[in-house]
């Protein structure tokens, strides 16, 4: 009796307010779904990074393909500088905290990026700034609910489902395929508060690198976008490196 | 007879001054309320064909399914050749290449930091070239505010209210912060020239104008344009005429993408300004609410007008009788009094007709500013509307004027058969 009416008065709220009873689910992590999204951030935080990349983007017309070199420390301070093509070549892109700045050698301005301009695409790709800037863990932005096991690509993977538990993150809703031996995301899959699919990354090449799984390839496809998606290479990678401070600064930029 | 009765006008101050002046009033009212129904509506549907869309507008066929977005990366290629075909099969339409874009417009403190910054909608045509019409289009230089027009490269138009917004003047310099026909990143400093207003709201707010080889430089768009706008000879948008050019553009370059070995995707197609996104409508709509409010008015007017002529018939009566018992054919009295009514009707809308068509001159050089009343529109509307002046209005105020006037008395005067010399002196109480 006490169970049918729990579950008709919480049928009832779905109902009546659908995000109430979604976020009420989600309220308390899910122990066993907590545990495994403590091991992924594990995995991909890091004191500091320096990493080399290329960047392929598949328009509807051609292909382009940027190569870019990154220095991140903690959550906080990130700085990329772009290598080729030669048009793009002496660009970087600095965040400290919550902002962003361009530098550009062809105008030889700095330039705050901020308010809707983050949700811009970078380089016609399939990333948006946000994308580029939110390298928080995932146990701080969400809570991991249900844990449903299954195969993807051949692996075993865990499927879980992240409600967000912050304001300030550019999705709600995530779905992730998780290696259920490696502990690193195979396929994430984002989405607005409406439920509506808004990007889709698979992640490839998994890597043993400084006693930590890896992807080195990563597949960015914007849903809401017309083209092949964006392909993400990691060349090289270095964790924990020392970062001269003046690098993750505005005076870096120049 | 005709003399003897334009004199009888002119010296019986009684009998024509009022009827005169109701067909005066008529006709003026019919003049103005056409031209302005007109006017308001022929320079929207005017202003959207110069600013968006052109009469006609070739896109590649990807671009015209996402066009409110400005997608340059699937802007024409080869444009000089496509213009040159495009001359030689279309030589009477003025053809205009151009690039519509979205950027952020960033304006430097005096270290060269970020002061304010704001997104911008971006207008790149052929301003430098000596021949080209598009000043024109765009009114230059009379909706220049502040500054000139550009002379130079590098040399843009801010929109009044974004540069007071950003405390900007000409000669000030701003970034402009976009994408390039590929995706990457597109910087570049510009020098402000002038500051202008459209008229138009949704334009006013944050417009940007510039050369279109500025912008082809800026965002990688070499020999290419997001679309190529044709324009008519004729001054006002001719829907079969535009239908007319598709259809033979599609004859002539429906092969055109399949000989040129690209992707159909990217086929260059041609739209007619009515078959734009939204403008259809607009155009059906405007027609008809122009054509409804010209024939109820007229209609309105004919009937009071031929009251009035009816109503002097009338008044009349005793007068007929008279007449007809002097010996007057009643086929005479008929006819010098329709006679009148058409020497009265013409006099009336001679004199409305002036009155308006000076009214119409005068507003239509000054203009109504409804700008205060449209601060949130995002739809092209012209702020300043004015009347237009079309042979039109030279005699549509002489339809109530002098039918009705006429048909009036042509009623009136059927009672002049109906009168019995038998029973006139009764009648007339002798």
């Amino acid at each position: 009796m006490k169970y049918t009416t729990l579950l008709v008065t919480g049928l009832l709220a779905g109902v009546l307010f659908p995000g109430t009873f979604q976020a009420s689910l989600f309220a308390q992590d899910n122990p066993e779904a907590l545990a495994l999204l403590e091991k992924v951030d594990n995995n991909q935080s890091s004191q500091s990074r320096i990493f080399e990349s290329s960047m392929t983007i598949h328009g509807r017309r051609s292909d382009r393909t940027l190569t870019s070199k990154s220095w991140s420390k903690g959550e906080d301070s990130a700085l990329t500088e772009y290598l080729s093509p030669a048009s793009e070549a002496g660009t970087k892109m600095l965040k400290l905290g919550d902002n962003l700045w361009i530098y550009t050698p062809a105008a030889d301005r700095t330039i705050q990026i901020s308010g809707h301009m983050l949700r811009q695409s970078v380089m016609g790709s399939d990333l948006s700034y946000e994308d580029f800037m939110d390298d928080r863990k995932l146990t701080e932005l969400y809570h991991a609910g249900t844990l449903v096991q299954d195969t993807l690509r051949d692996t075993r993977v865990m499927v879980v489902e992240l409600i967000a538990k912050v304001n300030d993150v550019a999705y709600p809703r995530q779905k992730m395929w998780v290696d259920a031996q490696k502990y690193v995301p195979l396929r994430q899959e984002m989405y607005a508060r409406s439920g509506q699919l808004l990007k889709r990354i698979d992640l490839y090449d998994v890597k043993r690198i400084h006693n930590r799984w890896f992807p080195t390839r990563m597949v960015y496809k914007d849903m809401l976008k017309t083209g092949g998606g964006t392909e993400f290479r990691i060349e090289s990678i270095v964790f924990d490196a020392d970062i001269p401070a003046y690098l993750l600064s505005k005076a870096g930029l120049r | 007879m005709k003399n003897f009765i334009f004199k009888g006008i002119l010296r019986d101050k009684g009998r024509s001054l009022l009827p005169v002046i109701v067909v005066s009033l008529g006709a003026l009212l019919t003049v103005f309320l056409y031209s302005w129904v007109t006017g308001v509506l022929g320079d929207s549907i005017e202003m959207s064909s110069n600013f968006e869309g052109g009469d006609v507008k070739v896109m590649t066929k990807a671009y015209a399914a996402e066009s409110n977005q400005f997608p340059n990366d699937l802007a024409l290629l080869h444009v000089e050749t496509l213009l040159e075909e495009l001359e030689k099969v279309f030589p009477e339409i003025d053809w205009a290449p151009r690039i519509r874009f979205g950027a952020l417009a960033d304006f430097p403190d005096s270290l060269g930091e970020t002061r304010g910054q704001g997104p911008v909608a971006g207008w790149a045509v052929d301003l430098l070239s000596e021949n080209s019409r598009e000043r024109e289009r765009f009114n230059l230089p009379a909706a220049i505010v502040r500054g000139q027009v550009p002379e130079k490269r590098k040399e843009v138009l801010l929109s009044e209210e974004l540069a007071a917004r950003f405390d900007v003047n000409p000669g000030d310099s701003f970034t402009l912060f976009g994408t390039t026909m590929e995706g990457g990143f597109s910087f570049v400093n510009f020098v402000i020239a002038g500051t202008v207003r459209f008229g138009t709201t949704g334009l006013d707010r944050g417009a940007v104008l510039m050369d279109l080889e500025d912008a082809r430089s800026a965002f990688a768009m070499e020999d290419a344009a997001g679309e190529i706008l044709g324009f008519l000879p004729e001054i006002h948008y001719d829907d079969r005429r535009a239908q007319e050019i598709v259809t033979r553009f599609n004859d002539r370059f429906g092969q055109y993408t399949e000989n040129s070995g690209e992707d159909p995707e990217f086929s260059p197609v041609m739209l007619t300004l009515s078959q734009q996104e939204g403008m259809a409508q607009i155009l059906v709509y405007s027609q008809a609410i122009s054509a409804m409010l010209i024939v109820l008015f007229v209609a309105a007017m004919s009937i009071v007008l031929w009251n009035a002529g009816l109503l002097g018939g009338l008044r009349r009566y005793t007068e007929f009788g008279v007449r007809i018992a002097l010996g007057e054919s009643k086929g005479h009295i008929y006819g010098s009094l329709i006679w009148e009514a058409l020497i009265i009707g013409a006099l009336g809308s001679v004199l409305g007709t002036a009155i308006g068509v000076a009214l119409v001159f005068i507003f239509s050089a000054r203009g109504f500013d409804f700008s205060g009343f449209m601060q949130n529109a995002t739809i092209l509307i012209p702020g300043v509307v004015r009347p237009a002046v079309t042979p039109v209005i030279y005699y549509i105020g002489f339809i109530p004027g002098v039918f009705s006037m006429v048909l009036g008395n042509m009623l009136a005067g059927t009672g002049i058969y109906k009168r019995e010399t038998s029973r006139l002196f009764n009648e007339l109480d002798v």
